[in-house]
């Protein structure tokens, strides 16, 4: 279990003051250019050193990700881009640090932006988190007027400035290449990749587009240095993360924790224990609402980092770890999954608008038992035409679910489809 | 140069060039829906996935670009399976409703289906219906087969320059609108048609007409303006029923516009079918051939040939105005024109050419456009404009009304003293003009088919010589016109002879009793009625201006009815085929002229198309150089005097109706009507609005 000494989110409950005067008190903005003194590259080499891998759900390196940003600014400028788009279904970290520790996220623009010589930062808020866009506007404000952010960032004599941008309430525009195109005032959808943004981003000038918590967490990694934070969880699954713990749990709630901590230690530790005791436990969707689900036979023994759950068929993603007993409808709650990827498909490319319909079709059968059981067989022929076929990753995102369903509970489904026809051969006899 | 693998068959492509491109150019064909060559890659139908090394995917072929080393496969297991996938994809939500499609036997979903399709469906849900769409009176739409390649709506934005195509709703519930149920404010709108893969928009008038098996196509050249646009007429039996591009890089390339494509409707309508006859109760009667042509000889032979006269029409075909100016010549009379107009065109070749060639307006890093609507008199040019502009942000300055050009252009005003001021270097575009290393300008009819027309001409001369327009291999000097007849009938030398008489010296001796006979060769752009006093022959295919005032009426072909040959604005020598015969009694226009000339006992010197064509050869050789154009030499013309101070205006008030052919065209009339209606509406509700 994680040390209160080595967490990063000291207020992430609230019990503090979110604002400047109470971050201050907790060590942020303090000798902010002097993190700088490091230098842009210094910076980067730092972020690779820690181990730190993107917290938005894909685990990609984040000081590799800065290093593919352009070593000189040519004509264009460097951009940073925050996502705040946070929507996935089951995760709700990024929403905590907004309204909780909005400071770390500005420090993070500022030492982030610094790394990849930008001088300005563009935060895409959710456009649902109005109370979030207040207060991170507030604390922007507050920023500026102690001139932490401006000509004179924090006194590190390099420009800096933040512009909060609030979204519409798309799913899609979480994508980061849609979330550009949103930005830029265009109908958010994904964009072909190559160019990648680092090349060609915003208004085509180099561009990062980084989790909130990425960003948060990079000033406590350079003011505690790189090795502390490798220092905990394990290779290549450093540092600590923000889990999210919903659904049939005693005490629902987010929590930062070590990675790669047991699964059942962190239901038990920190949400109280699955309703009902650890044997009452169905499965567990590990990483908000696209990752597959593990039934409790692998939930036992699994623990929370990148490697392990990838091994074991599904992901972290943002660790929205979704806990469901037994009195769970399985394949309902899978079905109500594929209807939210099939509202939010942004219909631009043809096996996602398509796919994401019939998918959800085919499982709201499923759910009565309507179907025949090679129906089953073309679900899953379907998930993989839609798989790894599209623009964005959606279109997997939609298909994972299903394929999890399918292959650790095949047999409920195939016990629905058989009652249905009992049923309705004794209806039709009677 | 990158060089790749496909297949194992090595290849190199130019920079810049996609995978796509690379595999086309390994000979393999990649199947797609949403790629297009001359529109920007969206990417979304995902049909051209390919297999490449090292990517764990299959990527688009037609959005990856091209790199050294790739090793692409399109012949894998998992490329066949992704899109098979994808052709599955598409076809859930299509209605698959072939025999009652317009698009069937020429749709690329049907096409590719038979490739990648499976002989039945797995899809047990019900399919998407979609509530069609009002496009105006040319698109037909069908918006449940739409498969959202969206290469409508990056036409419109891209080529057209009209942002009322686009996409909305998402997911499965995307749908593709002009927003507002308004037809697409563009004289290009129709080429979504053609861009579409499916059915989802098709031709309104020719809905259900025919299937593309039944009808024999024949390659044509348009006469609808003067780009010479390479068009293709689809025929069956006796009727001509579409019009499609075909396609030409240096000219149309694969648009052309929606006078092109539908205008043809009137070729049935008001046609003249058999000679007529003015009889003493002043009315036409139906009259034989030997009749019409004895009482044309008989009035031709008591003429003297200072009072007779011809005028040819802005649609002619070279051959005929060859044969009538063989005829007046051998008549001993100069007084011919092909300027109904009156525009001050003619005699150095270089003064009436689109010197750059069309094709060179993409080089063109500065324009001036004088007295000229290019949007509405040369749309399919325009288009190239805009794609200048849009790449190069290409710097136009317009002398004339104000207008939308789909690009920004500077008003200069409508006062032809700016071009003096352009020429002295005071005016604010002069310094664009000077800085410019390939500068262009475009002068039209607008300010040239005036009194002064002359001067201004001249003027452009000086400016043109002031700035580097003609400079090395480079002539910028262009001057686009409106009639496809104009530049074939220059290049004949169709003006008049020493002390003849050109339209505005017809006119007065008409009206002052000295002119005995005036013949019009298809020329109904002209004041008619100011003719009245001669006796006038109309030779032509529509009972238009020309016809209401004819004595006799001797009844042609229109352009898709007989072979000719066109002269573009450029001075492109093009060749038109015969797709129909000619309606009723009517005849192709050089044998109704070499009748007439035997019934006089002239000898022409040719008895067929072939002789007439080599005679044609012999006195203007570059007739013979089919698609080539023979460059003009850049000399002193136009002329010195007074410009006077009227408005510089444009040579067309609209575009949908603008000669005998599109006023007869029921479809044009609609067009102008759903014009008109959309701006009322639009004025109204900008009313309300204030």
């Amino acid at each position: 279990m994680l040390k209160d000494t080595d967490r990063i989110f000291t207020n992430l409950y609230g019990w503090m003051d979110p604002g400047l005067a109470g971050a201050k008190k907790r060590g942020d903005w303090q000798n902010t250019a002097k993190l700088l003194q490091l230098g842009h590259d210094g910076i980067v080499e730092q972020i690779k050193a820690s181990g730190l891998r993107g917290r938005g759900g894909a685990g990609f390196p984040t000081g590799l990700k800065w290093s593919f940003m352009p070593k000189e600014v040519g004509a264009r400028p460097h951009y940073l881009v925050v996502n705040a788009d946070e929507s996935e279904p089951g995760t709700c970290k990024d929403r905590d640090i907004i309204r909780h520790e909005p400071h770390k996220l500005l420090e993070g623009c500022v030492v982030a932006g610094f790394a990849m010589r930008a001088h300005a930062a563009y935060i895409y808020i959710r456009g649902e988190f109005v109370n979030e866009a207040r207060r991170l506007q507030a604390a922007i404000d507050e920023a500026y007027d102690a001139g932490l952010l401006g000509d004179n960032a924090a006194k590190s004599g390099w420009k800096f400035d933040i512009y909060l941008h609030r979204g519409a309430g798309a799913y899609i525009c979480g994508e980061e290449t849609a979330l550009i195109e949103s930005l830029e005032g265009k109908k958010g959808q994904p964009r072909l990749k190559p160019p990648f943004p680092a090349g060609a981003g915003l208004y085509g000038c180099p561009t990062t587009v980084n989790n909130v918590e990425s960003i948060a967490v990079t000033p406590t990694i350079l003011r505690r240095g790189a090795d502390w934070f490798s220092g905990l969880g394990k290779e290549n699954n450093t540092g600590t993360k923000l889990f999210c713990i919903s659904g049939h749990v005693n005490r629902p709630c987010n929590v930062e924790e070590e990675m790669g901590i047991p699964l059942r230690e962190l239901i038990e530790k920190h949400a109280g224990g699955v309703r009902g005791g650890w044997d009452n436990l169905l499965a567990v969707i590990p990483g908000g609402s696209s990752t597959p689900l593990m039934p409790q036979a692998v939930c036992n023994t699994m623990t929370m980092d990148f490697d392990a759950l990838k091994e074991a068929g599904t992901g972290l993603g943002t660790a929205g770890v979704i806990v469901m007993d037994k009195s769970t409808d399985i394949v309902k709650a899978i079905a109500r999954l594929s209807y939210f990827y099939k509202h939010e498909s942004c219909g631009q490319c043809t096996p996602c608008r398509e796919g994401t319909g019939w998918m959800w079709r085919m499982m709201e059968r499923l759910v009565r038992g309507d179907a025949e059981i090679h129906e089953i067989e073309t679900l899953e022929q379907v998930t993989r035409q839609v798989e790894g076929h599209t623009i964005c990753a959606l279109g997997d995102a939609a298909a994972w679910p299903i394929q999890g369903l399918i292959k650790h509970f095949r047999p409920e489904i195939e016990r629905r489809i058989n009652a249905h026809r009992t049923a309705v051969a004794v209806e039709a006899a009677e | 140069m990158p060089k790749l693998t496909v297949n194992g068959i090595e290849v190199e492509v130019e920079d810049g060039a996609t995978v796509l491109h690379a595999c086309e150019e390994a000979g393999v064909e990649i199947p797609r829906f949403c790629y297009h060559d001359r529109l920007s890659i969206a990417g979304n139908c995902r049909m051209c996935l390919v297999d490449m090394e090292r990517a764990p995917k299959p990527v688009a072929s037609c959005a990856m670009p091209a790199g050294d080393g790739m090793v692409v496969r399109t012949d894998t297991d998992r490329v066949t399976k992704a899109r098979e996938g994808v052709m599955e994809f598409l076809l859930i939500n299509h209605p698959l409703d072939c025999p009652i499609c317009d698009q069937g036997g020429e749709c690329d979903l049907q096409d590719q289906a038979m490739g990648y399709g499976f002989d039945s469906s797995r899809y047990e849900e019900n399919k998407r219906a979609v509530e069609d769409k009002h496009m105006g009176p040319l698109i037909s739409t069908t918006m449940t087969r739409c498969i959202h390649c969206t290469r409508c709506v990056r036409f419109a934005t891209e080529v057209a320059g009209v942002p009322e195509l686009g996409a909305i709703g998402r997911g499965e519930s995307m749908e593709i609108t002009t927003y507002l149920e308004k037809s697409l404010a563009s004289e290009l709108s129709a080429n979504v048609i053609d861009l579409c893969p499916v059915g989802a928009l098709t031709s309104k008038p020719y809905a259900f007409t025919a299937r593309p098996w039944e009808l024999n196509k024949t390659e044509s050249i348009d006469v609808m303006d003067a780009v010479g646009s390479n068009i293709r007429v689809d025929a069956r039996g006796a009727q001509a029923l579409r019009v499609l591009p075909r396609l030409h890089e240096d000219i149309n390339e694969e648009w052309i516009s929606d006078k092109t494509r539908y205008a043809i409707d009137g070729l049935r309508r008001q046609r003249l079918d058999k000679p007529y006859i003015r009889g003493r109760d002043g009315n036409l009667a139906p009259a034989s051939w030997d009749d019409a042509l004895g009482m044309v000889a008989t009035r031709l032979k008591k003429a003297k040939p200072a009072a007779m006269a011809a005028i040819t029409g802005d649609q002619c075909d070279v051959e005929s105005m060859f044969a009538l100016k063989r005829l007046f010549d051998k008549l001993g009379s100069g007084n011919v024109d092909c300027r109904q107009d009156g525009a001050a065109v003619g005699g150095v070749r270089a003064g009436y050419l689109f010197n750059s060639t069309i094709a060179g307006i993409d080089d063109a890093d500065a324009l001036l456009i004088i007295g000229s609507n290019p949007r509405i008199e040369a749309a399919v040019l325009n288009a190239r404009i805009r794609r200048n502009w849009l790449a190069t942000r290409l710097p136009v300055g317009v002398v004339g009304p104000q207008m939308d050009l789909t690009y920004d252009a500077e008003n200069l005003g409508e006062d032809p003293a700016i071009l003096a001021s352009i020429m002295s270097g005071k005016a604010k575009f002069a310094g664009k003009l000077k800085k410019a290393k390939r500068p262009m300008i475009i002068i039209g009819m607008g300010a040239l088919a005036r009194s002064d027309g002359a001067a201004i001409l001249g003027m452009a001369h000086q400016i043109a010589d002031t700035y580097g327009v003609v400079a090395g291999d480079w002539n910028g000097f262009n001057v686009l016109h409106t009639a496809a007849a104009r530049v074939g009938g220059l290049d004949l030398g169709l003006t008049p002879g020493r002390g003849g008489l050109d339209v505005a010296g017809m006119y007065k001796a008409a009206e002052g009793g000295k002119l005995d006979v005036v013949w019009l060769h298809a020329a109904d752009e002209i004041d008619a009625e100011r003719l009245k006093n001669a006796f006038v022959i109309y030779q032509g295919h529509h009972g238009d201006r020309g016809a209401h005032v004819a004595d006799v009426i001797l009844p042609g072909a229109a352009y898709t009815e007989k072979d000719g040959i066109y002269v573009n604005t450029e001075g492109r020598v093009q060749y038109a085929g015969r797709a129909t015969f000619p309606p009723g009694e009517a005849r192709e226009d050089w044998t109704i002229i070499r009748a007439l000339a035997g019934r006089m006992g002239i000898n022409l010197g040719f008895d067929s198309l072939g002789e007439l064509r080599e005679e044609l050869y012999e006195t203007v050789p570059h007739f013979a150089d089919q698609d080539a154009i023979r460059p003009a030499r850049w000399a002193k013309f136009g002329g010195r005097g007074k410009i006077n101070s009227a408005s510089v205006t444009t040579a067309l008030d609209g575009f949908y109706m603008t000669c005998a052919v599109s006023r007869a065209s029921e479809t044009m009339g609609q067009c102008l009507m759903a014009m008109q209606a959309d701006r009322a509406q639009a004025d109204s509700a900008q009313d309300a609005a204030e």
